[in-house]
């Protein structure tokens, strides 16, 4: 006997966030109202993604947990953990052995199946939030796709800049109606966010669920003459040499010297186990050693 | 109530809904993909696949529907008992159930401007369920996918709803597929 129920949420709650799941599958990148409850663990840990979560697996899964790319920080080894205990799944920190992928602030490098599942923790879920405070409002700008405001923010952006300056949370527009936010994942990920597999976002302070199906057209918000841009550090990995990865810069001596490494930590080891080295990395065998 | 009422249900509630939702869930986000279901043996005529699916989403936060065809002593009590959901008419409800002809789809909440989430999921029975006939596309299909639908019509018709609209789960055995609001049927 445990003294927690499968996956931890108790069933009446799980059918009312799978129900949401439902509804914001079928109406892509709409954030669907739901009941967040307390998890055992601080909000700011992910508590949205950790309920989507516990309404998705089944013991057959193979579960991964990412925070900002990387498996073994604190949040994402807790959470994790947290499954494993509660739910029976396998983890895993490669992201092809995984069914389950829940993730805070990055979309893995390589490229989902269609038998994979993407969970977002997301702080912020309404991408209208900081030009207009009333959820009321917002909810009527939604409804009549009054998308205009948001659009004069990334135009000043421009006029302020010469570029827009969003760097993360860039808004995308889903099948052509919803301006959604994709939490703030850098916007080098936003063509990802067009893939084989499911995605699902999870916001608990905020109680919003919302999908997008695979294969749905997402597109980031731009301009004519501004082009969307899914730009990243102009530099190749210092450890395993990707050219075509989102880096982390890290300020490695009292020098002030740096060095670049991929944000992703599973896909710069098997770059690395592959033989790849990069300017400043030693190569992998030697480094395990 | 009869003791018919008592069996069919999950032997293993928790694990047994979780696989189920998983079925669901992916037919719900790749439209026109079948999926198997099992863990649940509903009174005739309900399909094993409806069972699953009332199971796995209905309480009694979730008013239900029950079309002509389905709607008999020995239904009303099994659902009653195993999911505490409430039975009302077509305006109230959020799940329905029955054969295509039990359900006028005008009689169905289809949400509001401000919350499409608040719209009815139908679950029809259907006597055939194989990938041929209609076409679909959208969200969740990569070029094309084929359906058996019983109409073409109404499914255009629900889709010039968009974002309001009704979703399906279509039921057929032990076999489920569905059509969200999103899909354009042709
Ligand atoms: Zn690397």
């Amino acid at each position: 006997m445990t003294d927690y129920n499968f996956a931890y949420l108790d069933e009446q709650t799980k059918r009312m966030i799978r129900r949401a799941i439902l509804k914001g599958l079928a109406i892509p990148g709409y954030q669907v109202p739901f009941a967040s409850r307390e998890m055992p663990m601080p909000y700011g840990w992910g508590t949205g993604g950790v309920q989507v979560s516990a309404a998705v697996l089944t013991p057959d899964d193979t579960f991964k947990v990412i925070d900002q790319g990387a498996d073994d920080t604190t949040n994402a080894v807790s959470i994790r953990r947290f499954f494993q205990k509660t739910a029976g799944v396998k983890v895993t920190e490669a992201t092809e052995e995984a069914s389950v992928i829940q993730t805070r602030h990055r979309i893995p490098e390589q490229d989902l199946r269609d038998d994979q599942i993407l969970v977002y923790q997301v702080p912020i879920p309404e991408p209208l939030r900081f030009l207009e405070p009333s959820e009321v409002e917002t909810r009527k700008m939604h409804a009549l796709e009054e998308y205009g405001l948001m659009h004069v923010k990334l135009y000043e952006d421009i006029s302020q800049h010469g570029a827009i300056a969003t760097a993360y949370a860039y808004p995308v527009k889903v099948e052509g109606r919803y301006v959604m936010d994709p939490s703030p994942i850098p916007k080098f990920d936003n063509p990802k966010l067009e893939m084989a597999g499911i995605q699902l976002f999870g916001a608990g302070r905020e109680q919003r669920i919302y999908a997008i199906p695979p294969y749905t057209q997402v597109v980031s918000l731009d301009f004519d003459d501004y082009p969307f841009e899914a730009s990243k550090a102009d530099h190749a990995c210092d450890l395993c040499g990707a050219e075509d990865s989102y880096l982390d810069e890290l300020i490695v001596d009292d020098e002030g010297g740096r060095m670049f490494m991929c944000s992703d930590t599973d896909y710069c080891a098997g770059r690395r186990k592959q033989g790849h080295v990069g300017a400043q990395g030693v190569p992998y065998a030697e480094d395990a050693a | 109530m009869q003791s018919l009422a008592l069996e069919g249900g999950f032997q293993n509630a928790p694990t047994d809904a979780a696989h189920a939702f998983r079925s669901i869930m992916t037919a719900m986000a790749r439209p026109g993909e079948i999926s198997r279901v099992d863990g649940a043996t509903p009174p005739a005529p309900l399909s094993v696949a409806t069972g699953v699916t009332l199971l796995t989403l209905c309480d009694p936060d979730t008013p239900v529907f029950l079309g002509k065809s389905v709607n008999a002593q020995e239904i009303i009590d099994w659902i009653t008992f195993h999911t505490g959901a409430p039975l009302v008419e077509a305006k109230d409800a959020m799940f329905a159930v029955g054969s295509w002809q039990d359900l006028t789809l005008d009689d169905f909440p289809i949400g509001t401007a401000e919350y499409p989430d608040r719209s009815a999921t139908l679950i029809v029975e259907v006597p055939t369920l194989d990938n041929t006939g209609a076409i679909l596309a959208g969200p969740g299909i990569k070029d094309t996918s084929r359906l058996t639908v019983p109409d073409i019509d109404a499914f255009q018709t629900n889709r010039q709803n968009f974002p309001l609209g009704l979703d399906f789960i279509f039921t057929c055995g032990n076999r489920l597929a569905c059509l969200p609001r999103s899909t354009r049927v042709s």
